[in-house]
């Protein structure tokens, strides 16, 4: 049994806290450690005959950790994130390729599109001028014929009022021989008649 | 097991576990050895068989994995530059094995392989003689300028290069004691409150709600000391690059 100075101040100052019976069992238990390990009885980490089993256990543990860092993990984590920023990289190149192409479909659309609608103005407008000269042609020959008609009516118009005008004085005379006779009871030979109405009628 | 609550210093003793002798000199596996044999088992089991389906989109602990790689790089690239890349796996290594050493270290009854000044200070003495080394290797005598900060008045370079020759000597002592420091005394401090609770919990109705306290305190100081395991791994990698800033560039003060 190994009470140390150590172990010896410790327990005498945990000893204000915990009564004599878990005193002892500390004694107990230290001191069993103390016979399967090392009982130089110095505060345990600065026991310095454990430094070359530590040192070389340490050397081995974090040699071999070394080892695999450097030569297993670091080279796969690095692989990892290099594949994915070659992925994402890769992705945002496609991206915009995808986007250049849709502009250029884009630009390729507006441009047919404009062609379309300025092919259809085109059409729509020689359509029109078409209409319109094939409108005024027919309005001018109709308007001829109209014409013509009208001045051929015109001119019957004026025929038939000749005519009437000149039919005004023979039925005047008939009127006139027929009152005549109905008021005079008498003939009165056509001259006469013929002049006097001639006559009234230039008054 | 009674008793370990009680003894604080019980946690850090190295117990023989298969006794081995060359030439006279204890080479035994120990408590000791069994956990820098499970911290290195975690460590690469768990950065191997998170990454092995080499995922496109990663799961979460690919992605952990993955984290822990990039978060290690950029720390090195910002510490030593590019051209201290070629100390990735170093770092990297350190940084993984410290880290879940010290998160083994936390689960009850486990040995923490930090909390031994051998230990740290060999991992401390690596670093700084991979710097030594590289330095030298690379730059010849020229690596000297690491203790001539340029822009300093002649009359003040004596001092000043002795006051750097002492803080480069000081570097393995910090780093190594630092990080055993840190973990030895967080556990302590956990045992003792802890022990406390056991030792209350005796003392009947009012010890019982007497140790409420240490217990809150021992619950708060394990979210503490989980803090404290991640922080200190992480300080160790980031004057790891620190230093090896110095073997790349040693004139870059």
């Amino acid at each position: 049994m190994f009470v140390t100075a150590a172990y010896a101040q410790s327990t005498t100052t945990e000893g204000a806290e915990t009564h004599d019976a878990a005193a002892g069992e500390v004694h107990t238990e230290t001191g069993v450690a103390n016979e399967g390990g090392h009982g130089s009885g110095v505060f345990p980490p600065f026991d310095t005959s454990t430094f070359a089993s530590q040192l070389l256990w340490l050397a081995i543990t974090f040699g071999l950790f070394y080892i695999l860092m450097s030569k297993v993990i670091m080279p796969r984590i690095a692989g990892i994130l290099e594949n994915r920023n070659d992925k994402i990289a890769q992705d945002l190149d496609e991206a915009s390729r995808s986007k250049a192409e849709a502009d250029a479909a884009i630009a390729a659309y507006e441009q047919e599109l404009a062609a379309a609608k300025a092919k259809g103005n085109a059409i729509a407008s020689t359509a029109r001028d078409a209409a319109k000269t094939k409108a005024a042609a027919e309005r001018a020959a109709i308007e001829a014929s109209l014409n013509d008609k009208i001045s051929a009516a015109e001119v019957r118009i004026a025929d038939i009022k000749t005519k009437a005008l000149a039919d005004v004085g023979s039925i005047a005379e008939d009127t006139a021989g027929a009152v005549v006779e109905l008021l005079i009871g008498g003939k009165v030979s056509k001259a006469e008649i013929a002049i006097a109405v001639k006559a009234s009628a230039s008054s | 097991m009674a008793g370990d609550k009680v003894d604080p210093v019980h946690q850090f003793v190295v117990n023989t576990i298969v006794p081995i002798h060359i030439g006279g000199i204890d080479f035994s596996f120990t408590n000791a050895s069994l956990f820098m044999v499970a911290t290195l088992a975690v460590a690469a089991g768990f950065l191997y068989f998170t990454t092995s389906k080499r995922s496109l989109v990663p799961g979460r602990m690919q992605s952990v994995s993955e984290i822990s790689y990039e978060f290690i790089a950029s720390m090195l690239r910002e510490g030593a530059g590019s051209s201290g890349m070629k100390f990735f796996p170093m770092v990297f290594s350190l940084f993984m094995f410290i880290l879940t050493a010290n998160m083994l270290g936390m689960v009850p009854y486990f040995f923490t392989i930090t909390s031994q000044i051998v230990v740290t200070f060999a991992l401390a003495l690596f670093v700084i003689g991979t710097v030594l080394f590289y330095g030298f290797y690379k730059h010849g005598l020229g690596f000297l300028n690491v203790f001539v900060p340029s822009g300093v008045p002649g009359i003040l370079l004596p001092l000043v290069v002795s006051i750097e020759i002492i803080s480069f000597l000081s570097r393995p002592i910090s780093l190594s004691v630092r990080l055993f420091a840190n973990m030895l005394a967080g556990h302590i401090t956990l045992k003792v409150f802890a022990g406390f609770v056991a030792s209350l919990g005796t003392l009947g109705a009012l010890g019982i709600g007497g140790a409420v306290l240490p217990l809150i305190m021992t619950v708060a100081l394990t979210g503490l000391e989980f803090l404290v395991a991640f922080l200190q791994a992480y300080v160790f990698a980031v004057l790891t690059c620190m230093y090896l800033n110095d073997a790349v560039h040693p004139g870059g003060h």
